[in-house]
């Protein structure tokens, strides 16, 4: 019989390390993606923090620890978040689908990490407006993803685990293009 | 051109597709009769001033909302979810 090797979304992609920024995948261990069904976002919150220690998150925000396997979840659109770091535990009144090896997860991490992000994706990424812990569905690229900051200088993107090369290649490109201007400087 | 994303914020364009008339919201009865089926499935006003359009927020929360804008001058004065009630 065949023996089938495991690779993560990014392997053979990343580290990479371009001027002040590094960008790096994250192995979220198991992810799931939680919808409550119609009225029961409550009791699906409970259930999941009497459960996992982390409630249902709202809109454009996330739970839970940033670092490390440990239980978080990141709100990903209408009605739906993401469980990362933790087994789900059974929710009979949600929707949810094991999604675990469905996401490339990559973290950009240095000074210039928000300038890098700021040439791929829309949103406004400000310090005012977009603080550790919060969350967004939105592009990068002409890719449907998910950012999030995780910390000061800090993000997380996650796109479908097919994209991975391209998210890859347009981070890199970003990444050398600011820094290819800060070495003008 | 930004749009007020009742879940999200104000985003920009890119992250909606249009949808059309906020009139597709508004289906007559089964038994309306053949004209007023006409007019919902075939007939637009192409307005000068406000106008309700349809909008998804597809690379952003998902949401369908119906945006308040008017043609003549770009003012987008408000947007709300598609089946708030719900
Ligand atoms: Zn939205």
């Amino acid at each position: 019989m065949a023996r089938l090797i495991a690779t993560t979304p990014c392997a053979g992609l990343l580290p990479l390390a371009i001027g002040s920024v590094t960008v790096t995948e994250v192995d979220a261990g198991p992810v799931t993606l939680i919808a409550p069904y119609d009225g029961a976002q409550k009791a699906t919150s409970d259930a999941l923090k009497a459960a996992v220690g982390v409630g249902f998150p709202a809109p454009n925000r996330t739970l839970g620890q940033t670092q490390g396997k440990r239980p978080r979840i990141v709100w990903c659109g209408m009605g739906q978040a993401v469980l990362m770091g933790a087994d789900c535990p059974d929710l009979p009144q949600a929707a949810v689908v094991d999604q675990s090896d469905a996401w490339a997860i990559v973290r950009i991490d240095g000074a210039d990490a928000a300038a890098v992000l700021a040439r791929l994706t829309p949103i406004d990424l400000r310090d005012s407006q977009f603080k550790r812990g919060h969350t967004a569905r939105t592009l990068v690229a002409h890719m449907t993803v998910s950012v999030t900051r995780v910390g000061a200088q800090t993000y997380e993107v996650m796109a479908m685990r097919s994209m991975a090369g391209t998210l890859v290649h347009d981070l890199e490109q970003a990444a050398k293009n600011v820094a290819a201007r800060a070495a003008l400087a | 051109m930004r749009l007020p994303c009742p879940i999200c914020g104000e985003r920009d364009r890119r992250e909606f597709y249009y949808q059309g008339d906020a009139v597709a919201l508004d289906r007559p009865a089964r038994d309306a009769g053949g004209a007023a089926w006409d007019d919902y499935l075939h007939n637009r006003d192409n307005p000068a001033g406000e106008t309700r359009d349809l909008w998804h927020h597809a690379a952003g929360c998902g949401a369908w909302i119906v945006v308040t804008r008017d043609t003549v001058t770009h003012a987008v004065s408000g947007a709300k979810l598609v089946g708030a009630k719900r």
